[in-house]
């Protein structure tokens, strides 16, 4: 939930997961006012959708869709949105899950993640994720990957939400903190051994 | 002191390396299906291959959004073209389209690497080669993509490619046998894969011939 500008931590308390139409969940990372004003295209693209009131809706996989072709022609005119994605949702018990960069770069996978994510996070899920997790264990899972990024990333902040998709619809938590320990002797008088050492 | 600058590049490489080769009356095209970004990979199953008619397959690395924005504008001129001459693209019609679509884009270029397979009008296998910018030539095979430079030298020596100067001139399709291509496409892969960093993970292969497409597939390492 930390929102930095450069290497200040102006804004503790940004929502970058939020829900879009019935069935898809957002979650962005970056520039917060260009997710802002994906926001707004969003809000316009759900709007029109929803005065064809013909009973169909977009799904997590068009959304996506939609958002990697803004990304895409944004970069081409040379002004790009500053933001990495994460789409998510469920549709007519059909899972999606993708990604969008801001030069377009697209892809679905059954785990994703933006930044340093990608560094930290991925290996771990590459390791832990299997077919049928249940929810409990996925939380579990994410909040592994969560607090390594709490004590690696160095723009991370100790305040997050964990969001839910299924067939009924999103849900997305209250803010709330990871447990953290940092007595690890590693930590302890950290240079040590620093003096006459590269 | 300057002002620092954000600084981005139009452009990533997310790797990869495409194959396909001719035979007298079967084309075989093949990717790997790792999507890079750096020293990351981003995905192990990401396809770079795309049916475009029934006679032509497109295979592409390089630039992963460029390549899926050329996917769609073939696909969509191709659908233009059925509504108004009635018949589906040749693969040499093909061929030029995908030229001429490069050469479009000359001052700010697709970044895709393309491989254009397929089979011609009386049935014979073809393949396509291109640079970033719509320059092609038809071969008899081609290895495009982060892989290419282990992949070509090595088909150039099982394939014996005949001189192109040669009189008469002479089919550049290989007489093997569309099993034996397949075997030789999996060697190519496993090999570049030990070399190539970007190459990897999973090969897809499509083949064409009289009675359709079929796929295959075949793991690889995903170091």
């Amino acid at each position: 939930m930390g929102g930095s500008y450069g290497s200040t931590l102006r804004y503790k308390s940004v929502e970058r997961l939020k829900p879009v139409g019935k069935h898809s969940l957002i979650g962005a990372s970056g520039e917060i006012s260009d997710f802002q004003e994906i926001m707004r295209y969003l809000d316009d693209l759900i709007l029109s959708d929803n005065m064809w009131d013909d009973g169909n809706s977009l799904g997590p996989k068009e959304v996506h869709n939609y958002l990697t072709r803004v990304m895409y022609n944004r970069r081409n005119k040379f002004n790009p949105l500053w933001n990495s994605l994460v789409l998510g949702g469920v549709k007519n018990g059909q899972k999606y899950l993708g990604t969008v960069s801001m030069i377009g770069v697209h892809y679905e996978d059954n785990h994703v993640a933006t930044g340093f994510g990608n560094h930290l996070a991925r290996p771990l899920l590459r390791d832990e994720w299997r077919e049928n997790l249940t929810f409990e264990e996925g939380v579990i899972l994410l909040e592994k990957c969560m607090r390594v990024l709490l004590y690696r990333d160095r723009s991370a902040v100790n305040k997050l939400q964990i969001a839910k998709i299924t067939e009924e619809g999103v849900t997305i938590s209250p803010p709330y903190s990871l447990k953290t320990f940092w007595n690890f002797s590693a930590f302890e008088n950290p240079t040590h051994g620093a003096e006459g050492s590269w | 002191m300057t002002k620092q600058q954000a600084n981005w590049s139009p452009y990533d490489n997310n790797g990869g390396t495409c194959v396909a080769i001719a035979g007298t009356d079967y084309c075989v095209i093949a990717a790997d299906t790792r999507m890079s970004s750096g020293y990351n990979i981003l995905t192990r199953d990401y396809s770079k291959i795309i049916q475009l008619v029934d006679t032509s397959v497109l295979a592409s690395s390089g630039f992963q959004a460029d390549v899926r924005a050329l996917q769609k504008v073939l696909a969509a001129k191709h659908l233009q073209y059925q509504y108004q001459h009635n018949k589906q693209m040749s693969c040499p019609a093909m061929a030029q389209l995908l030229s001429n679509t490069l050469y479009y884009k000359r001052f700010f270029p697709y970044y895709a690497f393309n491989v254009l397979g397929g089979l011609d009008r009386e049935g014979k296998g073809c393949v396509f080669t291109y640079d970033a910018v719509g320059s092609y030539e038809r071969v008899g095979y081609s290895s495009q993509g982060s892989g290419s430079t282990l992949i070509t030298p090595f088909l150039d020596n099982q394939l014996k490619s005949p001189g192109p100067l040669l009189l008469p001139a002479r089919d550049a399709v290989t007489p093997l046998s569309e099993s034996e291509a397949i075997d030789l496409v999996k060697t190519c892969f496993a090999s570049a894969t030990e070399r190539d960093i970007y190459t990897g993970d999973k090969l897809e292969i499509l083949i064409l011939n009289a009675s359709g497409t079929r796929v295959e597939y075949m793991e690889l390492r995903k170091d």
